[in-house]
């Protein structure tokens, strides 16, 4: 499939396809980011995140309509306020989840994986109702659009990079949320021990519905930065949820670094073969690797030994 | 004292094992022996590697390097199953039963007949089982019991459950993990009773804590510490040991 | 006596006698076709959730592709009644008569390989209970031999289910694309579109139904389907027992795959038509509320699950389309919190003692035989 293309071609187009895929990597690492807080951190699965995620994108929506009617005079700052919205809406209904669904299944992983699958249903269903069934799209500022010439054959388009620096300042307040804060060992030592960490004076519950908020509204933003590659509609996110646990357990279940390494794997090969074959070839392709890939090493690409 | 033997005259031969947990070594170049008809105690501080000896015994953690060899069978190459069929049992520290079944199909899962998926659908609980299994039930002091679900017995009687499953594997070597951890003075006494008649005619392996119940039952005491062997020898020579004092029985 | 040695236990023969009565006798009696043929569509999901009751709800696997398995004996029942609709006879106005119509729409000019044994019923049938198997057996051996199980394995197997689809729906001329294998006709001539043939069609499935009803029960019964609830609480405990527990969950995910495909061949059959809508992610998880609502652990009440859920699911979205997604969503998180042991569990609970009450004052002594192993029951 490469015959056609001289070197420089190709690199020119692995380099476009690479930079084309940085979106999609910021929005797979935002989304994994928030499935590995809830997943790897609490070993809740929620099928519902995808859900989370296009409740931010509504939220980015409605924010972007609500500026432009009325005050266009900050239109190309809206991004930041919706950004912020999206985190606080998703956050919210996260905890509101956790509160009136997941907490009563901690012991049951499976259970919750079809609860939240079911939540997912009711939300969709709730975006249809509210927001109609049509896909909406986000108008975006001026100083977003357009690319930014690089060599001759190369440009980079500049919400790219955008969504690129925001995704990289998120994860690393994630990061030193989980791995520096206070917080963060709480809720490492809760997993770890939930009943030992109870007795030393921990609320877990507490810190339960924090962290799951916390993951949802990172999906929320994860949200917004999708806006910018596709139009937002009630199932939308139900394509993502598959990937994005790929993603997470690719990278190994409980391991940021994994998370990051394994999104940027999987959405560089998918925007890569992209170029040369039908999208969906390219999609099962990707996911029949990462599939027998884990077939083989089922700990994913980071994971500890242990002692158990 | 030991240099000098082979190590097909013993029953279990281990030889420099060493497991690693992403560099700490739970267990570290360790070498010992038991042999046919033997009781052994491995006593040791919290966080010796004693469990973790077990565990790499019966296949549930892999060995990092070294030997174990049973009845002239490298284990460290055998799954867990094919161990168990060697001729390994194993109790685990906390009653590991199935609360879901009764105390007949416990035992009755445990009889080393169809074991394998279509040996286990042509599986027929003919008198030979029963027969077993009631045998079993009786020394466990749970044969009035057979038909009651796992889940409502006592924590005690959990216990001999499991110590009953194991007995019906008829294992050549049988490994011990705190079998009277949490229990009653009264159900101590009765496992010390029921232990010393289930290690006729076999081996031995037994962690524990209760050091006048390793008194009782010991031929020979192991003390692990950090990994390694720190003494060795008969309970009189172990328990004079200073280092042993020190580390260990002092406290 | 130790277990019950009969086959059925007198709750279940008494849950047997009143499905026979209603498949065999009350349903073909009071429906027309038209409804029989839909009562035959969701019976073809019983046969999933059923094997979805041996391989979750005893073995503690919980699958979320049985939507390939399903697909994978659809297909390939659609495959043989699709190459005996496209008889040079029937397709000669295309520019290559003799296949399918779709790939002649895609310029293919030639039968691809793989289609070319199904012009055999022999090789197609043997193909609907193989190919599954053995696309579950290299599935559950790559990872129950590893150990992964859980969470762990439903998203692989959803991932499947996407990757399947993503395949069909990409591959227009090769299996017919997003419409899937349409327009088939006869089964060796035997038009199947008539009425009277989807009345005998219906009679064959139930009878199929009660065949794969009794295989599960016999699973059930054995030696290995108390190991299967053994490994389900103490895995470890089982293979200190000396039994190789990847070998079992592969055992009890290959039946569940067979059953399936036996679904979906009856599927294809009963509704003329196969495609990858039935095949995904969202139809894989719906096969799991079936028997979740019917009791994961009960099999008369995975058929009644299959059975009541997607009579609630054609009524209400035909109705009241938003409604259905609210109440499907509503029915996981309630089945999942309040009733874990679906419908059965609630039978056991609030109805069976009233029944047994009036049926036997003497021998109630004997309750804890008729206590069925349950999820919810008192662990500790």
């Amino acid at each position: 499939m490469f015959g056609d293309y001289s070197v420089g071609d190709l690199g020119a187009i692995f380099a476009m396809q690479g930079f084309a895929g940085l979106i999609l990597f910021s929005v797979y690492v935002l989304m994994a980011l928030g499935l590995a807080i809830i997943f790897g951190q609490m070993g809740v699965i929620n099928m519902a995140h995808g859900e989370f995620m296009i409740l931010g994108a509504y939220v980015t929506w409605l924010t972007s309509s609500f500026v432009q009617s009325y005050v266009p005079s900050i239109f190309s700052g809206y991004f930041f306020i919706a950004m912020a919205l999206a985190f606080v809406a998703s956050g919210a209904l996260g905890m509101l989840v956790e509160w009136a669904l997941i907490r009563h299944l901690y012991k049951r992983p499976l259970d919750t994986l079809l609860a939240t699958w079911g939540l997912s249903l009711i939300l969709q269903q709730a975006y249809r109702s509210v927001f109609g069934a049509r896909e909406v799209g986000v108008e975006l500022p001026q100083w977003m659009l357009g690319s930014q010439q690089i060599t001759d054959t190369i440009e980079v388009p500049i919400n790219g990079i955008f969504v690129m620096v925001l995704t990289t300042l998120i994860t690393v307040a994630v990061a030193y949320i989980m791995y520096r804060s206070r917080w963060g060992k709480q809720v490492r030592a809760v997993v770890q021990n939930r009943v030992m960490a109870g007795a030393v004076g921990i609320n877990t519950e507490k810190v339960d519905r924090y962290t799951f908020g916390l993951g949802c509204g990172i999906a929320g933003i994860a949200g917004s930065a999708f806006t910018m590659i596709g139009s937002t509609g009630p199932t939308a996110g139900q394509l993502y949820i598959v990937d994005t646990f790929l993603v997470v357990v690719f990278g190994g279940a409980a391991s940021l670094l994994g998370t990051i390494a394994s999104a940027f794997t999987i959405s560089q090969a998918q925007s890569t073969m992209e170029f040369f074959m039908s999208g969906s070839m390219a999609k099962v392709l990707t996911l029949l690797a990462i599939v027998a890939i884990l077939m083989v090493r089922p700990q994913g690409l980071f994971a500890l030994k242990v002692r158990k | 004292m030991l240099i000098g033997h082979q190590p097909q005259e013993f029953l279990l031969a281990v030889e420099g094992l060493t497991v690693s947990f992403d560099g700490f070594k739970a267990v570290n170049d360790l070498s010992f022996y038991v042999e046919e008809n033997e009781i052994r105690v491995i006593i040791g501080p919290n966080g010796a590697g004693k469990t973790t000896v077990l565990d790499l015994i019966c296949g549930k953690t892999k060995a990092t390097s070294g030997a174990i060899q049973f009845r002239g069978k490298e284990l460290t190459k055998l799954k867990e199953n094919e161990i168990v069929q060697a001729g390994v049992g194993r109790k685990f520290q906390t009653p590991s039963i199935f609360d879901d079944l009764t105390v007949f199909e416990n035992l009755e899962i445990s009889y080393p007949r169809g074991r394998t998926v279509f040996g286990s659908l042509a599986f027929k609980r003919d008198d030979a089982v029963k027969d077993r299994v009631e045998e079993v039930a009786e020394m466990i002091f749970l044969k009035d019991k057979l038909k009651t679900y796992a889940s409502f017995l006592s924590h005690g009687q959990k216990q001999w459950l499991e110590i009953g499953m194991l007995l019906i594997q008829d294992p050549d070597l049988l490994m011990l993990d705190e079998p009277v951890a949490g229990m009653s003075v009264s159900e101590r006494v009765k496992t010390a009773e029921l232990l010393n008649t289930i290690i006729k005619n076999r081996s031995v392996l037994v962690i524990e804590h209760d050091m006048k119940f390793v008194e009782d039952i010991a031929h020979k005491v192991t003390v692990l510490h950090q990994g390694k062997i720190l003494s060795e020898g008969s309970m009189e020579k172990v328990k004079n040991d200073s280092k042993v004092i020190e580390v260990y029985l002092g406290h | 006596m130790i277990i019950n040695s009969r086959f059925f236990n007198r709750s279940e023969l008494l849950g047997f006698l009143s499905l026979a009565l209603l498949l065999f006798l009350i349903l073909p009696l009071t429906l027309d076709i038209f409804r029989l043929n839909l009562v035959a569509k969701y019976l073809t999901y019983a046969f999933v959730a059923i094997g979805l009751v041996i391989c979750w709800g005893y073995g503690g696997i919980l699958s979320l592709g049985q939507g390939v398995f399903f697909g994978l004996g659809g297909y390939c029942m659609a495959m043989f009644l699709k190459l005996e609709a496209s008889s040079v006879a029937n397709t000669k106005i295309q520019s290559t008569p003799g296949i399918p119509d779709f790939m002649d729409w895609n310029q293919l000019t030639q039968l691809p390989f793989f289609w070319k044994p199904f012009h055999s019923l022999p090789f197609t049938l043997i193909a609907i209970l193989l190919v599954p198997a053995i696309i579950a057996f290299i599935i559950g051996a790559a990872m129950f031999k590893r150990r992964v199980g859980g969470v762990y394995f439903a998203i692989i197997t959803q991932a499947i289910a996407a990757i399947l689809t993503i395949l069909i729906v990409g591959q227009q001329g090769y299996i017919g694309g997003i419409n899937g294998i349409t327009d088939l006709r006869t089964l060796l001539g035997w038009d199947i579109r008539t009425d009277h043939a989807k009345f005998i069609l219906y009679f064959v499935e139930v009878i199929l139904l009660f065949g794969c009803i009794c295989a599960a029960q016999f699973i059930r019964l054995t030696k290995l389907g108390r190991i299967l609830v053994a490994m389900r609480e103490q895995e470890d405990r089982v293979r200190f027992s000396g039994y190789s527990v990847a070998n079992f969950k592969i055992f009890a995910f290959c039946v569940a795959a067979m059953l399936a495909a036996i679904g979906g061949a009856m599927f294809t059959l009963n509704v003329g038509f196969m495609s990858p809508s039935f095949v995904g992610i969202v139809p894989s998880i719906e096969m799991v509320i079936y028997t979740a609502v019917g009791g994961r652990m009960s099999i008369f009440g995975a058929v009644y699950g299959a059975l009541l859920v997607s009579f609630a699911k054609t009524s209400l979205s035909e109705s009241f389309p938003q409604l259905w997604l609210f109440g499907l969503g509503g029915l996981f998180i309630a089945v999942v919190l309040f009733f874990p042991n679906g419908l059965s569990g609630i039978w056991r609970d609030h109805v069976q003692r009233h029944v047994d009450r009036l049926l036997t004052l003497v021998k109630s002594r004997k309750r804890w035989s008729g206590r069925s192993i349950a999820v919810g029951a008192p662990a500790e």
